[in-house]
């Protein structure tokens, strides 16, 4: 039963919308305080490039290498979104055009590919990579056992950061100053709320989960480094902010949405199911469900209720109201 | 000491041509400390890039051969920019003009003159590129749907169909009948009377081959500038962009501005399809496109000549020579992936020079009055 294509789809959406839920939940971070990072994928490039050359090249258990390649990456992510923090805030540069030149800079023809090339990551096998956790031993219950107890570490930390994030931006002090400086940073500052500092320590937050969500890629999924990996992911996240309304625990909704529609074609064709749709109609259903939850997302209503932070994308410069 | 960063109140003419000169200088700099720090010579490397992207022989010919389609997709973001519409889909809308264009070219055949089917190329890719565009420009226009992520989805499943038309059908793209597609899937060539003819300059070294698609390209360039400093329309599309409410008390109709500013970006976007395909490419080849990256670099392209239609094919010219240097030097001279750090370096250096035009910069000790007086 664990092997039926309901089974098989759905754990593999967890595991291909990890990736995608930790950049999403990095980019509602920065996006929460105004500031709207399109470098995502970029952040997501050198993050797998960093955490499978940590990999390669710290020595001792796994147990200890993995946790430190994923700080590295995040390390990685949060310094390349310091570029886009300084910017953007300080010289006020448009949030848009930086963060597509932070793409580029960083992307598949830039520093990931470099990084990739110099530090000899291509065509060898990782020293360490996550694998299914089998938590409790109950992978091998129906259903639930692989979709739930047998996914990797990733996994479970990734909800566990939908938790924490979900009560900080709601349950407390810094959580609601945010909101407030993504809404009104003039409000914000006359309140007393340094709106520089909280700009800057969510931008550099998101960067650091892009850059897991890129090792997610290198160290779990693939395990391995190939040049542009990703693969898109980076611009499915920023999507999945607007799909998910800025809400982490719909972050998570949309991550496994699109994460099944991922696994889904290579395990129809896998199975010579529907063998007469081209599987290029599947592969590109992500990016058309996309298009149509933003359209369904910005028709009025949805709109008005669970809109985009207030100042989202707009500079804040103190003397000019 | 202390920064304080004060609005300007005029801002001089000299300043809008020394920032953007000083950013790049700065860029240099950066670029050379990165490039010594990886261990490589920047003075060494820097005179390799110039000869290998301009002086070399045939160097000069084969940079105008890279910078063709930057050129295009330069301006079609640039077009796009301007009006604050973020289209971002120059990549897809291109692939749609390579598909019109080969259409077109192979259905008349070689019965029909040159010049005919080369318009008729032209205007198939525009019209393709103009199609695709219009879906993001809909959605813009009529749902208020943010554009950018529509039109870079909508790039994934552009690359979708090339891939579709070649790999997994028998599509009227592909090439059923020669030896070699067989062996591996490939492309319908288009015939001799539908590939675009070369101008040959100067006679030292062979010359230099002069793409008839740049030409057409420095056209479409001078043809938008006149279209948005000297008509109407052009002057609506502007107070659209700087104030929409303006714009909709002055009774200007936004949504069908919003939906022809996107079409003309990938009308655009799409004739450089069309010259891609006619002057270099001569069939649909999916990965070769895709890998090129036309259209977002399109958008470095625009930022950096700051939208401007001349500045672009010039900067088209510039960055088409960088790509054709990275590509001959590739290999330990020059690490892949280069190209796009540098890219990115002199784009950050241009985009955070922009504050000295708007801003100026002061030092002050905190704790004393400033002499001067505050700013208005």
């Amino acid at each position: 039963m664990n092997n039926g294509i309901f089974v098989v789809v759905l754990a593999s959406a967890v595991a291909y919308g990890t990736p995608l839920l930790y950049a999403a939940l990095g980019e509602l971070l920065a996006e929460r305080s105004g500031v709207l990072n399109l470098g995502v994928e970029g952040m997501m490039l050198v993050g797998a490039a960093m955490g499978f050359w940590a990999v390669q090249k710290i020595g001792g258990p796994s147990g200890l290498v993995l946790p430190l390649a994923v700080g590295v990456a995040a390390l990685a992510g949060a310094l390349l979104a310091l570029v886009h923090a300084f910017l953007v805030i300080t010289l006020r540069a448009s949030q848009i055009v930086s963060g597509l030149a932070l793409t580029i800079f960083a992307g598949a023809l830039g520093l990931s590919s470099y990084l990739g090339n110099d530090l000899k990551l291509a065509d060898v096998p990782a020293n360490h990579a996550f694998h299914a956790a089998n938590l409790f031993g109950l992978q091998d219950i129906p259903v639930v056992g692989p979709v739930v107890f047998g996914q990797t570490w990733l996994v479970y930390v990734s909800w566990l950061c939908v938790v924490l994030v979900a009560l900080y931006l709601s349950r407390t002090r810094p959580g609601l100053n945010v909101r407030a400086v993504g809404e009104s940073p003039q409000a914000a500052d006359a309140m007393g709320i340094d709106v520089v500092a909280y700009r800057y320590a969510h931008t550099l937050a998101g960067g650091a989960f892009a850059g897991v969500g890129g090792a997610c890629f290198s160290l779990a999924i693939t395990p391995q480094w190939t040049n542009d990996l990703t693969g898109g992911a980076g611009w499915i996240a920023i999507a999945l902010v607007i799909f998910a309304f800025w809400r982490p625990d719909l972050c998570l909704v949309g991550a496994y949405f699109f994460g099944a529609f991922q696994a889904l074609p290579f395990q129809l064709q896998a199975r010579g199911i529907l063998t007469q749709v081209p599987p290029e109609v599947f592969s590109a259903l992500p990016y058309v469900m996309t298009v149509v939850v933003l359209v369904l997302v910005s028709s009025g209503i949805a709109k008005r209720r669970l809109g985009a932070p207030g100042s989202l994308g707009i500079p804040y410069v103190r003397e000019e109201r | 000491m202390s920064v304080r960063i004060e609005r300007r109140l005029r801002q001089p003419r000299w300043l809008s041509v020394v920032v953007p000169l000083g950013s790049v200088a700065f860029a240099f700099v950066t670029i050379a400390i990165v490039l010594a720090a990886t261990g490589h010579n920047p003075a060494h490397t820097f005179a390799k890039l110039f000869q290998s992207a301009f002086t070399d022989s045939g160097a000069l010919s084969a940079t105008l051969v890279s910078a063709t389609p930057l050129a295009f997709t330069g301006l079609a973001a640039a077009a796009a920019f301007r009006m604050n519409l973020f289209n971002i889909g120059a990549e897809g809308q291109l692939y749609f003009g390579v598909i019109g264009a080969i259409a077109i070219a192979v259905v008349l055949g070689d019965g029909v003159a040159k010049p005919v089917t080369i318009a008729a190329m032209c205007v198939a890719g525009a019209a393709a590129g103009a199609a695709w565009a219009a879906i993001p420009g809909v959605l813009r226009a009529f749902a208020r749907t943010n554009e950018i992520i529509t039109s870079l989805m909508l790039n994934y499943v552009a690359a979708l169909v090339l891939n579709y038309l070649i790999f997994d059908s028998h599509s009227y793209w592909r090439d059923t009948t020669s030896p070699s597609a067989a062996v591996f899937p490939q492309g319908k060539a288009i015939p001799d009377a539908a590939t675009w003819p070369f101008a040959t300059i100067g006679g030292i070294a062979g010359g230099i081959a002069v793409p008839l698609g740049l030409g057409i390209a420095a056209v479409v360039g001078t043809a938008l500038w006149v279209l948005y400093k000297h008509t109407r329309f052009g002057f609506e599309l502007q107070v659209i962009a700087d104030s929409p409410r303006a714009a909709r008390y002055a009774g200007m109709r936004t949504r069908r501005k919003i939906l022809a500013v996107m079409c003309i970006s990938g009308a655009i976007a799409g004739l450089g399809g069309a010259a891609q395909v006619g002057n270099f490419d001569h069939l649909l080849d999916p990965r070769s496109l895709q890998q090129q990256l036309f259209g977002y670099s399109g958008i470095v392209v625009a930022a950096l000549a700051r939208y401007n239609p001349f500045a672009v094919v010039v900067i088209a010219v510039l960055l088409g020579g960088l790509k054709n240097a990275g590509f001959a030097l590739q290999g330990v001279d020059f690490p892949s992936g280069l190209v796009g750090v540098m890219q990115g370096i002199f784009l950050f250096s241009v985009l955070g020079g922009e504050i000295l035009v708007r801003y100026r910069v002061r030092l002050f000790r905190p704790g004393r009055v400033s002499r001067t007086e505050p700013a208005a």
